[in-house]
């Protein structure tokens, strides 16, 4: 996806070191993301090793969607702290893409699934230096304005700064690595 | 010119430019690329798409892909995906594919690609698994990337990198012989936590670690991803050279990169590696850190020695001089990395008893080279935590379900710990077994 103006949807609250293998576990990795028919089936197994205490705070024990379906009702997820560590699978980002998530707003993100989430085109990260995931609930009602980084609660009123996208931006903006690439002239196909 | 870390010179090297400052992004020049069976359908997918079906590589030379993961299973997407790779390098022509059931296959791609020669100091290597970090021990860059990248990377032989600032650790002193390099990352990211080095480079130095071999070089370089590091590194030496010279059959010339006197570290700490003790991760994290001595005696499942981390001939040796004339009480599975490691259990010897004879005799199970239950796998994976039980493994990690079983504990220990816990069923501290 490119970077759009606004987004809004429903949030989905996980705690801190939400690891790869949590989003999507190793037995699903068999599928190949490259075959679109395959790609759907991530979103099914998507958050499915998140320990049932842990999903969908701060209650816990929501599922993030019945265990027959491809897509989630959220369009937002709410982390804490290293967000996506672990492993290198795309397969991560592509879950959660799979299953309709758009944005994932965390403290920070472990380095390499903020990587593929920006230069894949699949998801939009925000960092925030505010701890998000204890302020807002599962399902709350978000709203995005991109370019200027501002998270707007409209269950509860409050509007939260997100950090600015910075470097990642133009990359986000172009879909992906390989569009951007070919805009600043690294890429001649 | 500013001085510069060995990480931040080869990146400067490799993007032809004076010198880099961490926090710049940079494109550089990519010496090798490495996938496997999970990411290299992926991979292989968005090469296609992007650069076309008929495409070639940029290099074939400087394409490896070793398929580890999921091999020695009736899975049929698992087995769909070797030979989505085998069809990939038939029809590219690539030399350095090690294809499952021929005479090359190798086992886990981090410890295949030095054996085969594919780790040389100061050079830039991309694998699509976290674990490529390990190559850091050959003196050179090496870090985990997805297939997005490493299909852009097949078909240009570059990428954007942000340089990242260093952060340095120095082991003084000589390990004690109850301690391996096992312990010293374990303790490292016990103290830095699983998010200390996020979007760092971590090197490691000092006496301490120039006294290891090459293997637990790699130990200590494979776990930086455990604290969410980008790449570890060690400085090459001799012991490095002279691993690197014995398996560069091509001759393919380096150049060795040392860190510059006044370079700058965002981050220095020091271990006096004889006054550190036995070390466990708990669950459900590697940083989930506890002396062994303070959780001795509780009970254990199963044992685990195996994986990239923990299935190196040193890892065997270790765990052999504690099982030898013993039996395991628990369950005690045993993955050699590769199929060379696994000739050498056959062929190396302890007090007489090959290390093979050795695990048998004690009750162990020997599985085949692969990544086996390191990260769960198809249900009929060997040593795959099916039911939600206790394990202690020489693995890195050991986050909710990464074994099998969502609710399977696992404990991350040396292999000498494992080991001395095999032989009781819970918690053991090898110092009750070495002096
Ligand atoms: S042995 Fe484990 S950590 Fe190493 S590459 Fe295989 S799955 Fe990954």
């Amino acid at each position: 996806m490119t970077l759009p103006a606004n987004v809004s949807g429903k949030a989905y609250v996980l705690g801190d070191n939400v690891d790869t293998d949590q989003i999507i576990p190793a037995q699903y990795l068999t599928f190949n993301p490259a075959i679109p028919e395959e790609y759907r089936q991530f979103g099914k197994y998507a958050l499915s090793s998140v320990p049932p205490a842990q999903a969908g705070l701060p209650k816990g024990h929501i599922p993030f969607h019945t265990e027959d379906e491809f897509v989630s009702p959220y369009t937002f997820i709410i982390g804490g702290k290293n967000f996506g560590c672990g492993s290198s699978r795309e397969h991560a980002p592509i879950a959660l893409d799979a299953a309709g998530i758009k944005v994932v707003v965390a403290e920070f993100f472990a380095r390499i699934f903020y990587r593929n989430s920006v230069n894949g085109g699949y998801l939009i990260p925000f960092e925030c230096a505010q701890r998000l995931c204890e302020r807002v609930c599962t399902g709350d009602d978000l709203e995005l304005d991109v370019a200027s980084a501002q998270l707007h609660n409209r269950t509860t009123g409050e509007t939260y700064a997100l950090k600015p996208l910075g470097e990642v931006a133009p990359i986000l903006e172009a879909g992906g690595i390989f569009p951007y690439a070919e805009k600043v002239g690294m890429l001649n196909r | 010119m500013t001085p510069m870390t060995l990480t931040e010179k080869i990146l400067a090297r490799h993007s032809g430019r004076e010198s880099v400052q961490p926090g710049d992004n940079i494109w550089i020049d990519v010496d090798v690329l490495m996938t496997h069976d999970v990411c290299g359908p992926g991979t292989i997918g968005i090469f296609k798409q992007h650069f076309g079906q008929n495409a070639q590589v940029w290099d074939k030379q400087k394409v490896v892909i070793i398929p580890d993961h999921y091999i020695f299973t009736n899975d049929k997407m698992a087995n769909r995906n070797v030979d989505v790779l085998r069809h990939f390098a038939a029809e590219q022509d690539l030399p350095y594919y090690y294809d499952v059931g021929s005479e090359r296959y190798k086992g886990v791609c981090h410890i295949a690609l030095p054996e085969e020669g594919h780790t040389r100091p100061g050079e830039v290597l991309f694998g699509t698994d976290s674990h490529t970090c390990t190559a850091g021990a050959f003196g050179e860059f090496a870090t985990g990337i997805g297939n997005t990248d490493a299909g852009f990377v097949m078909g240009t032989g570059k990428l954007w990198v942000k340089v990242p600032p260093t952060m340095r650790f120095i082991f003084e002193g000589e390990l004690p012989p109850y301690l391996m390099a096992k312990d010293l990352i374990l303790a490292v990211i016990g103290d830095i936590g699983c998010d200390g080095a996020t979007y760092r480079a971590m090197e490691f130095d000092g006496p301490g670690v120039y006294s290891l071999n090459i293997e637990e070089r790699m130990t200590l370089c494979n776990m930086v991803i455990e604290a969410g590091g980008k790449n570890g590194v060690i400085a090459p030496d001799q012991v490095t050279l002279d691993y690197v010279n014995a398996r560069n059959a091509r001759r393919v010339p380096y150049t060795p990169v040392f860190s510059d006197s006044g370079a700058r570290f965002v981050f220095e700490k020091s271990y006096d590696v004889r006054k550190l003790q036995p070390v466990v991760a708990q669950p459900h994290s590697p940083d989930n850190r506890a002396y062994v001595n303070d959780i001795k005696g509780t009970k254990l499942d199963r044992a685990y020695i195996g994986s990239c981390t923990g299935g190196k001939m040193t890892d065997f040796r270790a765990a052999a001089q504690i099982l030898q004339d013993k039996t395991v009480r628990i369950d005690t599975f045993v993955v050699p990395a590769t199929s060379e490691i696994a000739r050498g259990l056959k062929t190396e010897r302890i007090n007489g008893h090959t290390l093979e004879e050795v695990f048998l005799a004690a009750g162990a199970k020997i599985g085949e080279p692969s990544c086996a239950a390191c990260l769960g796998g198809p249900a009929d994976t060997f040593g795959r935590l099916n039911a939600p039980m206790s394990c202690i493994s020489t693995t890195n990690r050991n986050f909710p379900g990464r074994m099998g079983h969502k609710e399977a504990r696992v404990y991350l220990a040396s292999p000498l710990t494992v080991a001395a816990s095999a032989v009781t069923g819970c918690i053991t501290d090898p110092r009750e077994y070495i002096a």
